[in-house]
Order: C-alpha cells, then sequence, then structure tokens
C-alpha cells in the first residue's frame, strides 16, 4: 500500500527519524499481517488489533483486562423497562481522527453512530460478525432522539446486546469520512485508511510488514495513550518473534512457543504476562446417540478421563483444568459445582450398570492448534488410553478442518469430538447459549444436546437485564449442565505475553485483543 | 536465430495454458470448504452459506468458473481478493519488488562465492580443499531452509549482535515506496543511515536464500570445469606453454560457463520456492509470504493468480536463458 503525500502533511518523519530520543516508540511484533482497517469487516484478532483496538471506540467498551462493559464513546445507557429499547447518551467534544484526504468539520454526533449500524444492517452486509451475532434480526430500528442521543429498538429483549455493543464490528466510523470517499469515487478507504476517534491515529502501512500509528493527541480520555508512537512490525514467525524481542527490536510480542516459556521466565530483561484465556477446551458426546444419550453413560466417560494429565502432556501445564462450560474469569462462574473426580474404578462400575460392556466409539481429534487446545492428536490418545482402562474401545479420527467442522455438527455423527471456544463477548450466553441451546443442536452445539430444564433457565437469563438476576440462572444451568455432562470439559488454558522489562502497565485482555492505550516505556 | 526464438515462443503457448488450468485446479483440489473454514467453530446458517457461495461464485459449475477466469485472465483481470478486496494483480506488485530484490542478492550471493569455489575445486581435483568443499556443497543442498535461518538468527543476531533479525528496514526510517527496491530508496529518502540498515537487513536472507543455488553452482561449476578440462585443446593450450591461470581462467572457465548458466537459470525456480519460507521466517514482506497467507484463508483469486504469476516469471526467465544459451553456443540454435 503506498500512501504518498502522507508523510509530508504528517511529521511523523521527524518524529521517527530525528528526535527518536524524545518521543516514546511502542513496538509490538504482531503475529501476521490484518485483512483490512474496517473491523466490521472481518473476524480475525490480528484485525482487529490493528483497526478496532487502536483507532476506534465503541459506544461501549470492555475494560482492559476485564470482560466488564464500561462506558465508551456513550457516557451512559438507559434501558427501558420491558428491555426492548436503549437510549445511549454520547460523549461531547469527542473528535475523529483527520489524514490528508480528510478533515472532519465536527465532532461525534448521534448520525455517526446510526450510520455505524445502519450500513450494516443492509441486506447481502458481508460482515461476518454483525450477521453471526444475529444483530440484523436483534435491531428494529436506530432513532436519533437528538445531536448526542440515540435509541436503539429490538425486536425482542436481549440483556446481551449491550455486550455485543463493545465488540469488534460495533466500532464506530465517521459518516463524515463515509460520505467524502463516496462522493470521491474511492469508499475502499475506509478500509484501508481509516479514521477513527482511537487513541491512536492510523498514519501508513505498509503491505506485511509495517503498520505505523501516532498518539491521538485529542483522545477524550486523559492522559492516554502514553506513548507518541506505535509501530507494529509485523513477523508472523514465533520463535523470531521472541528473537526480536530479545534483541529489542520490539517491546511486546504475543503467542509465544510453549516450549520457549521456561527460557523467557528465566531471562531477566523479559517479563512474562500471564491470564487465563477466556475459553474453553471440551469434549462433545452425541447425546442423540445411544449409549450416549444416558447421563449415566456420559458421567461415567468423564470419571475415566485423567484431565490432570492432559494438563500436563499437551499444555505442558499451562493451562486449568475446566469444570464448567464458561471459563473462571467471566462473571456467573459457579464454583460451588463440583467436579467429577477422576475415578475408573467407579466409572467402569457405572458403565457395567448402565449396561453397556464391550462399548467402541470415535474420538474426533482436531487437525489444527488452537487456543483452548493445543495438540487435539495427543489429547485424543491420551483419552484413548484412560478410556481403554475402562474398557472402552477408542478410535482416534480426524478429518480436514473444514470438513472437521461441518461433518462435526451433523445430527447422526458418530462418537465424541473434541473441540473448544474462544468467548467473543464476555457475556455467559456467548458461550452457554451459542454451544448448549436447543437452537444450536445441529450447528455450534456439537453435543446435539437439548435439555429443557437448562434450555429455559438460559432463555429467561437473556431477556432480563439486571446481571445479579442473570448470573443467578446462569449458576442454576451449570449445576444442571454439570449433573447432565453432555461434555467432558477439559481445560481452559493460559494466555502468555512476553514484554520487555521497561514495558509498563500492560495487561493481558482476557478477550484475546492486545491493547496498549495506557502501556508506557521506562526511560 | 529468430527461427530459433519463435520455435520456444511457440512452445510457451501450451505451457501458459497448463499453467493456467493448474494454477486454478490447485486451490480447488485442496480439501476444505473454504466459507465452512471462514465461520470456524461458530458456524453459519444455510441461508447465509448460501449467500457467500453465490457471492465468491461457487455456485457455478467448474467449467464455467475457469472459463470466467481464463476470460479474465486474457484481458489482463486477475481477479480481486476476497480477503482485501484489492486487485490480485496491484498487491502482485506491491509486493513483488522485495522479493525480487532479495533473489537478486541471494543470486548475487550463489554466483560470487559459487563459481570460483567451483573452479578451485576442479583444478585441485581430489585434494583437501576439493573434499571438503563438495562435502560443505552437499550440506548446504540438503540444508532445511527453515532450521538453517533459525540458526542464523540466533548465532548472528541474537549472540552476536551483528544483523538484525528480521524484516527489510530498521523501524526508524520511514519513507515512501518509490521503487519497492528498499537498496534504492532508501538511497532517493536521503536519510542518513537508511541505505545501511536496508543492506544489513539483506544479508541473513540472502545468505539463506542463496544457500541452495551456492551449492548447485558450486558444484556444476566443478563438474563441467572437469569435463573440460580433459579435452584435448585444454591440452594442447597446456602444451603450447600458457601459464596455469590462462589455461584455467581463459580457456577453460569461458566453456565450462554454459552448463552453469542454464543451472543458474534453473534456479530461479528454487528462489522462488524458497522464498515462501524465507519470507516468512524473515518477515519479508514479498511475495511468498502473501502466497502463504492466502492459501491459509483459502483466498482463491490470489492463489490462482500470484501461481499464475510465479509461474509466468519462471517461464519468461527459462525462455531468456534459452535465447541466451542460443547465443553462446551456436551449436544449440541450428538443432
Amino acid at each position: 500500500m503506498k500512501f504518498r503525500h502522507l508523510l509530508a502533511t504528517t511529521g511523523i518523519v521527524a518524529a521517527f527519524a530525528a528526535t527518536s530520543t524524545a518521543a516514546q516508540t511502542l513496538v509490538y511484533c504482531s503475529e501476521g499481517s490484518p485483512e483490512g482497517f474496517d473491523p466490521a469487516l472481518y473476524t480475525s484478532g490480528t484485525t482487529f488489533d490493528a483497526s478496532s483496538h487502536t483507532v476506534y471506540n465503541q459506544l461501549v467498551e470492555f475494560q482492559t483486562g476485564t470482560t466488564n462493559v464500561v462506558p465508551g464513546l456513550a457516557e451512559s445507557y438507559e434501558a427501558s423497562e420491558d428491555g426492548l429499547s436503549y437510549t445511549f447518551t454520547l460523549r461531547p467534544d469527542v473528535q475523529f481522527h483527520s489524514n490528508d484526504l480528510f478533515t472532519p468539520s465536527r465532532p461525534l454526533n448521534a448520525d455517526d453512530v446510526i450510520y455505524t449500524f445502519e450500513r450494516q444492517m443492509v441486506e447481502g452486509w458481508n460482515g461476518e460478525y454483525f450477521n453471526s451475532m444475529g444483530m440484523g434480526d436483534l435491531i428494529d430500528s436506530i432513532e436519533k432522539v437528538d445531536d448526542m442521543t440515540v435509541r436503539f429498538n429490538l425486536t425482542r429483549p436481549e440483556a446481551p446486546f449491550i455486550a455485543n455493543l463493545a465488540m469488534d464490528f460495533a466500532s464506530i466510523v465517521s459518516k463524515e469520512y463515509a460520505d467524502a470517499m463516496a462522493e470521491a469515487g474511492t469508499p475502499e478507504m475506509l478500509n484501508q485508511r481509516p479514521i477513527g476517534t482511537g487513541p491512536f491515529n492510523f498514519q501508513d502501512y505498509q503491505t506485511d510488514a509495517v503498520i505505523r500509528y501516532a498518539a491521538n493527541e485529542n483522545y477524550w480520555e486523559d492522559d492516554i495513550p502514553k506513548v507518541d508512537n506505535l509501530v507494529f512490525a509485523i513477523t508472523p514467525d514465533a520463535s523470531v518473534r521472541l528473537q526480536r524481542l530479545q534483541a529489542g527490536e520490539c517491546h511486546v510480542m504475543p503467542y509465544p512457543n510453549p516450549a520457549d516459556i521456561d527460557s523467557i521466565r528465566s531471562n531477566t530483561e523479559l517479563e512474562l504476562k500471564e491470564q487465563e484465556g477466556l475459553n474453553v477446551g471440551y469434549l462433545a458426546f452425541n447425546t442423540t446417540q445411544e449409549p450416549f444419550d444416558n447421563p449415566v453413560v456420559r458421567r461415567a466417560i468423564n470419571m475415566a478421563i485423567d484431565r490432570d494429565a492432559i494438563i500436563d502432556v499437551v499444555f505442558q501445564g499451562t493451562g486449568r483444568v475446566a469444570k464448567n462450560p464458561i471459563p473462571p474469569t467471566m462473571w456467573s462462574y459457579n464454583d460451588a459445582v463440583e467436579d467429577y473426580p477422576y475415578d475408573p474404578e467407579q466409572a467402569r462400575q457405572m458403565l457395567e450398570e448402565a449396561g453397556v460392556t464391550d462399548l467402541s466409539m470415535n474420538v474426533w481429534a482436531m487437525p489444527v492448534q488452537r487456543p483452548y487446545n493445543p495438540n487435539a492428536r495427543r489429547m485424543a490418545e491420551l483419552i484413548q488410553e484412560d478410556l481403554s482402562e475402562v474398557g472402552v474401545d477408542v478410535e482416534v479420527v480426524s478429518y480436514e478442518w473444514g470438513e472437521y467442522l461441518e461433518r462435526s455438527s451433523e445430527l447422526d455423527r458418530d462418537g465424541a469430538v473434541l473441540l473448544g471456544w474462544t468467548g467473543d463477548n464476555g457475556d455467559p450466553d456467548n458461550f452457554l447459549g451459542v454451544l448448549l441451546s436447543c437452537d444450536g443442536v445441529g450447528g455450534a452445539n456439537r453435543a446435539q444436546w437439548c435439555h429443557e430444564p437448562f434450555d429455559e433457565l438460559i432463555l429467561e437469563a437473556k431477556t432480563l437485564t439486571d446481571q445479579a438476576d442473570r448470573a443467578q440462572l446462569y449458576e442454576e444451568a451449570q449445576v444442571v449442565f454439570k449433573e447432565q455432562a453432555p461434555w467432558v470439559t477439559i481445560a481452559h488454558s493460559t494466555v502468555f505475553m512476553p514484554v520487555r522489562a521497561e514495558v509498563e502497565d500492560y495487561i493481558v485482555h482476557p478477550l484475546g485483543g492486545h491493547i496498549f492505550d495506557d502501556v508506557s516505556l521506562a526511560e | 536465430m529468430l527461427k530459433y526464438i519463435l520455435s520456444r515462443l511457440i512452445t510457451f503457448v501450451p505451457t501458459f495454458l497448463g499453467v493456467t488450468l493448474i494454477s486454478f485446479a490447485f486451490i480447488r483440489v485442496l480439501p476444505g470448504d473454504p466459507i465452512i473454514v471462514m465461520a470456524g467453530e461458530r458456524g453459519m446458517t444455510e441461508e447465509r452459506y448460501q449467500e457467500l457461495l453465490q457471492r465468491f461464485g461457487y455456485d457455478q459449475p467448474l467449467w464455467r468458473q475457469f472459463w470466467d477466469y481464463f476470460t479474465g485472465v486474457l484481458q489482463g483481470d486477475l481477479g480481486t481478493s476476497f480477503v482485501t478486496n484489492r486487485p490480485v494483480w496491484g498487491e502482485f506488485f506491491t509486493l513483488f519488488p522485495a522479493t525480487l530484490e532479495l533473489s537478486i542478492c541471494a543470486m548475487i550471493f550463489a554466483v560470487v562465492l559459487g563459481i570460483p569455489a567451483g573452479v578451485i575445486a576442479a583444478v585441485y581435483r581430489g585434494k583437501f580443499f576439493d573434499r571438503a568443499l563438495m562435502s560443505t556443497a552437499l550440506v548446504g543442498y540438503s540444508m532445511p531452509i527453515f532450521w538453517w535461518a533459525l540458526l542464523l538468527i540466533i548465532v548472528v543476531s541474537g549472540w552476536l549482535g551483528w544483523t538484525p533479525v528480521s524484516g527489510r528496514m530498521g523501524l526508524l526510517y520511514f519513507f515512501d515506496d518509490v521503487t519497492g527496491f528498499m537498496l534504492i530508496d532508501s538511497l532517493l529518502s536521503g536519510q542518513e543511515g537508511a541505505f545501511a540498515s536496508a543492506v544489513h537487513h539483506l544479508i541473513l536472507p540472502s545468505i539463506v536464500l542463496g544457500t541452495i543455488p551456492l551449492a548447485v553452482i558450486a558444484r556444476q561449476t566443478r563438474s563441467a570445469m572437469l569435463e573440460v578440462l580433459s579435452e584435448d585443446y585444454i591440452r594442447t593450450a597446456r602444451a603450447k606453454g600458457l601459464s596455469a591461470s590462462r589455461v584455467n581462467g581463459l580457456h577453460a572457465l569461458r566453456n565450462a560457463m554454459i552448463p552453469v548458466i542454464t543451472v543458474i537459470g534453473l534456479s530461479v525456480g528454487t528462489l522462488m520456492a524458497g522464498a515462501i519460507l524465507t519470507e516468512t521466517i524473515f518477515s519479508w514482506p514479498g511475495i511468498g509470504k502473501w502466497m502463504v497467507d492466502s492459501i491459509f484463508r483459502r483466498d482463491y483469486p490470489v492463489v490462482q493468480g500470484g501461481l499464475l504469476l510465479i509461474a509466468l516469471i519462471v517461464m519468461l526467465v527459462n525462455l531468456t536463458v534459452d535465447i541466451l544459451y542460443g547465443f553462446i553456443n551456436p551449436k544449440i540454435r541450428k538443432r
């Protein structure tokens, strides 16, 4: 991507080349190239880091390091009593960035918010997240109450709506910029040279190599960002990223190789930040097929698998055994749920009592590495070994990833499937509703598990607006889940971020994004 | 000579057709539905699936998809990336200079070291130097690029700190792309130290990418030299009292160069394949890394368009070598 004339207008050259001693430049060795800079069009975290987490803001945002939703471009919001409408009051005097193509004539107002969503509500919109979160069906209309007030009218009460608005696809874009670019016949500039309200002002992208940002000096939050320049040095190989970090070519890197964790810990120039990931890895039975339609059999298998050994071998100790389908960092996590102990003896007995003898089954192992399962093949082999102890004969099967995803959701699929989930918006419904509701059967509900008492709880929780009330229902739902055991909950993995020692206040974000608003460099 | 060039050009046509077909088929025989992979664990509704199928044109029969692609190619339209929505053509030419610059430097490294090494080995045939050189060449030839690159990074950049770990240019330098060649652009920018930084960044990737061609060229030079050195006219040259350096350097090397040039031409294909790994490791923003990303993203237009362009370049280089060969060796063009 060539952005001629950019340099002449920005003065960033001086910042980089001559006075780099005075200006603080934070370099992040990112893992890949962004697909573009319009977060509404894409689904990958790499793209979000380069766009929604730097250039943009949302009406409400996730507080860094938590899944709590806090005010963003909206100072406050109010839900109507029936839960059918949400009214947002916008923050005054929020300035959009400018570049050599565009200078905003006014601060953020309701038109920008309405434009942001209405462009996605059109038929055939190509943004995967907006569509897959069902936003098109959920939003009935968006009203401009006045210049600084916007009301969303919903077709049904849905509590996770607020968390959805904190997601990347809901980043607020400038209507004025979109109009100007449409008029100039270059609407693609929205995706190539983003204009937002975020802490960093997009400067330049050299395809596959470097992305440059300058601090937004007019940022609406005081004293943010802390550094003057932010640079993404795209470095796809994890070993090379680590070498660059050690050599001081960058300050922060994501996704280290698990094998390097120990050496990073022992390096005094580096610091290893860690945080439990917002994910879960599981083994899902097909609860519509014999003998897995019987909860006793499912419980027995739960007790036959040594998950501590899996954490040691597959996760090399960097994770924890899961007992609930939602991760412990998420609100409404029910710590009182009692996990199944590892007890092959009792498991064998339970299988016998259920009349299950000579059981042979398939265990599906994913062909790819995912955050919630770094080595599914190895995990499946461990499960195979454990189950042979209780007289269950396991065959490990695998397919190409696309095939795997497709076949594993088929209703008459055999055996049990290894899979997992990484949360999108920190809302329990994003796990329990997506993965375990009757609605998800034949789709993301790989256990094909439709259990009415559970379904009623999560459907009701979705309609309430009070978080404490919702949490109570979700806690109950987790008890039902455990008792019914449609999955073997296996693990929540840990996310590691090595940073250089001079990096201050970097917080690992549980939702997986990499956020540099508060980060500074020690002199 | 004209007839010879024409006959080479005519063979170009079926090769081009074949490459178009292969580049089209290649990504489609990979298992996995790109739309399902795109949706990931979440999955998507049947309605949405059909909509995307239609958008990407996959609902058409294969022959139809190929026809659309082929007629597009003939009109110079390689399609638009599914992911970035930018023309494949444009993306290719933004990134190609980086690959070309790296390949040229790698080739210079291979030729400058490979030819003298081969000559010396041939002259001292069977001696220690010859054996040492040829076993090193064998090691170089069988070296896994990935491992070799990481080893060099760890030792040269990590322990010794002599070169940067990866990238094309120090992050402190920031200037506009003019030619896309960092060595030239850094000079044009007038920024102090930028050119040195570009050179520094080129050293390790050039060594890594040039290692296999270096080994091949050294071995080829040696065997071609040995063959020539046993010819009668060399014996005659020696007999008439010419100095060893004149015999080896002038009479032998000149004739030994013919097969070496062919090998250099053929190495272009090796360089393109090697560039994919080298670029990924060294975070080098060229077409190799671009292709790898596109394969993982199942970005059909980019994969098929990129493959086609790379194949065309290799074909053009081979054609040029063939023609050059005809100039150097009159026997060939008369056949």
